[in-house]
């Protein structure tokens, strides 16, 4: 058993607890740092296969950025835990029977036989002097230029659409639409009532 | 994949021929100056973004007929279809996109959702369409459905003071990202079996191996995907409550436009991509369209809110409209285009016309509000009935010539003469509840007696819509045979 093997299964396990640990803890800032963690060791597991650059943006776009934007989230928001958490033993069985039957379905059709290691083998390793970015740039830019293209104006979309959503600005207008103004009709506006008419008194006219 | 070449010989690899991707390239461009127009713009009411919006659609959709293809091209690396599916659920689509336009217009004027950017996401969603419409690849379709998706989130969430619409963007959201969750796991499953994500790849390993159990697995999930995008029954629980809450404006390009680029996104996954596993999929959708009818029909028999109706009308029609791809030829691909292009112009006037008697700021949404239309004012009372008679199925209308013709494809295949059996029983179901809204039009006694005054655009959406259902009822062969030719490469 060489380093490489000892290193994965070290990492690959702490993914596992920490995955679990996301779902079982009862503090949700504690789940968010269990979340921090199994990026961590994903990002590790990266790393073995060679994929220095992304276990890199996994670290600091997913650890760096977005778990920290996610802890202020759980941190600001009341949120209140007792209340979600009601009725949990009570749906537990119909969860764990759901749940192992969804896993041993999703097993039986990708077990070993089918995604093993002799169908699916490891992938070679590269000489020195590769450059894993350069190999990203060449795809993304070369082959994938389509949908990546694509990726960009989703993401410019999700700006306008977040902004356009929580803009607070002036919005109540005290406009007046001058063309339902020309179709009033007289009897909307207008209200006649009919009086009987009576001859002025004299002297009340002063 | 080409790993060993240079830098310099990638740069000198980019000659793509960017000529068929003009109109989403135009549409991109165009709306990002929009963006920028909307922003400086002192209008306060949005005259000149809409009016340049309606330009944009105009310019795009000339583009797209200008360049109509006689070929089928695969370009960009084969992540781009050109072909006359795609230029003909383009074009539909734009048009849908404008008359949906028209109907938003006066509805927003009058809320607080006036925005500049609420006719931005719309041509976003477009453009999301088309490149969904057009996507040759099992990556290049999820992105176009991400980006028509995360648009219409935004677009039903746009009222945000109302609760309803608030709940049903949640909703939405939460039901299209489970959607689009299990679209990305089936294609996660796919690209492990057989190690590719272009659609014609995947057509020839099914050609050349027996499909394993993974990949009719992974086949499940897309279906799956596809029928909560659909709202096909048992996926169907958010589209009553997403129509009935979203501003109705929203509604009717919800109804319409989405449906047909859905279309695309399942013509282009079953037919391009698992042709060859047609008796799996066929089943599924056996299922989904038999219950679709079922539950859709019956439940609409139930409702008193007229957009709850609709809803549950549109997912009996997504029923009907299954059963073209359930054939499984081209016959049966050209009937269900047919079917979901006419009952996209259907639902836009449909909803629309919900908007057409709204009176200021209140909202139609009980059938009971629809009472004595015909009395208050003839002629939109005979155009929504047209409608609703569309809907139903009637001849001379064009939904009688759409069930035909699915029902015909389906009579077709040996041993499905039973399902036509189910559509056309379940048809004269769905007949009650249509005539129901035509006799409170036309039979009930007003309980206001208000004249309606209802914008231009208004008059001018309504008027397109209802007269396009009598015109295509009365002649519906040319755009049937513009649905055939769209499929002339299968």
């Amino acid at each position: 058993m060489n380093i490489e093997v000892l290193v994965f299964y070290f990492f690959a396990a702490i993914t596992i607890i920490a995955a679990i640990g996301v779902i079982s803890v009862k503090n949700s800032v504690q789940a968010v740092l269990c979340l921090v963690l199994t990026f961590f060791s994903a990002a590790a597991l990266w790393l073995l296969l060679e994929a220095e650059f992304l276990a890199i943006t996994l670290i600091l776009v997913y650890v760096g950025a977005v778990m920290v934007l996610f802890l202020f989230v759980v941190m600001m928001l009341d949120v209140d835990f007792a209340a979600l958490r009601q009725g949990f033993v009570k749906h537990l069985p119909i969860g764990l029977l759901l749940g192992f039957g969804l896993f041993g379905a999703i097993y039986w059709v990708i077990r070993f036989e089918i995604f093993g290691s002799e169908k699916v083998p490891e992938p070679a390793k590269h000489e020195q002097g590769y450059s894993n970015v350069e190999e990203l740039g060449r795809l993304l830019y070369g082959e994938y230029f389509y949908p990546f293209e694509i990726a960009g104006v989703i993401l410019l979309v999700a700006i306008i659409a977040a902004i356009s959503l929580t803009f607070r600005g002036r919005r109540e207008r005290k406009g007046q639409s001058v063309r339902e103004q020309h179709r009033v009709l007289k009897e909307e506006r207008l209200k006649i009532v009919s009086m009987k008419s009576e001859p002025i008194k004299q002297g009340d006219d002063a | 994949m080409e790993t060993t070449l240079s830098l310099a010989q990638v740069i000198t690899n980019i000659n793509h021929d960017f000529w068929p991707l003009f109109p989403e390239l135009f549409l991109l461009s165009a709306a990002s100056i929009l963006l920028m127009i909307d922003v400086f713009s002192v209008d306060m009411d949005r005259k000149l973004s809409y009016n340049l919006a309606q330009f944009i659609l105009l310019v795009t959709g000339i583009i797209i007929v200008f360049q109509f293809p006689t070929s089928q091209d695969f370009l960009y690396h084969r992540h781009f279809i050109h072909d006359p599916l795609s230029a003909t659920l383009k074009i539909s689509m734009v048009v849908l996109t404008s008359i949906a336009l028209m109907f938003a217009r006066p509805y927003i004027l009058q809320r607080r959702i006036l925005r500049g950017e609420y006719y931005l996401l719309h041509l976003f969603s477009l453009l999301g369409m088309m490149l969904l419409v057009s996507g040759s690849s099992l990556l290049s379709l999820y992105l176009g459905l991400e980006l028509m998706s995360l648009c219409l989130y935004a677009l039903v969430a746009m009222n945000r003071r109302d609760k309803l619409s608030a709940e049903a963007a949640v909703k939405y959201f939460v039901m299209g990202a489970i959607a689009s969750g299990f679209i990305l796991y089936g294609i996660s499953f796919v690209y492990g079996v057989t190690g590719q994500i272009h659609l014609a790849d995947i057509a020839a390993f099914l050609n050349d191996n027996e499909a394993s159990l993974t990949l009719r697995f992974a086949l499940v999930f897309i279906v799956t995907g596809l029928a909560f995008k659909f709202g096909a029954v048992p996926f169907q629980m958010w589209v009553p409550d997403v129509y009935h809450g979203a501003p109705t404006s929203t509604t009717v390009f919800l109804a319409s436009a989405p449906k047909v680029a859905a279309f695309g996104l399942a013509i282009r996954i079953l037919v391009f991509g698992f042709a060859g596993v047609l008796v799996d999929w066929q089943n599924l959708l056996i299922i989904l369209a038999v219950s679709s009818m079922l539950v859709g029909n019956l439940v609409a028999l139930a409702q008193t809110n007229i957009k709850r109706l609709l809803a549950y009308s549109a997912i009996a029609h997504i029923g009907y409209f299954l059963l073209g791809l359930i054939a499984g030829n081209t016959q049966g691909y050209a009937a269900s285009l047919f079917y979901i292009l006419t009952y996209a112009i259907t639902a836009l006037g449909g909803f629309g016309c919900l908007i057409y008697m709204a009176k200021g700021r209140q909202e139609v949404d009980r059938i009971d509000d629809l009472k004595g239309l015909g009395q208050r004012n003839p002629w939109a009372g005979l155009l929504v009935s047209f409608l609703f008679l569309s809907m139903a199925g009637l001849p001379p209308f064009v939904g009688f010539w759409a069930k035909l013709e699915v029902i015909k494809a389906v009579l077709n295949v040996d041993g499905l003469i039973w399902l036509a059996l189910v559509a056309a029983f379940m048809s004269i179901i769905g007949l009650f509840y249509y005539l129901k809204v035509v006799k409170v039009i036309f039979f009930d006694k007003a309980e206001v007696e208000t004249r309606i005054r209802a914008e231009r655009s208004l008059r001018l959406g309504l008027g397109i819509t209802s007269i396009a259902v009598i015109a295509l009822g009365l002649f519906p062969t040319q755009l049937l045979e513009f649905c055939q030719k769209a499929f002339q490469y299968i």
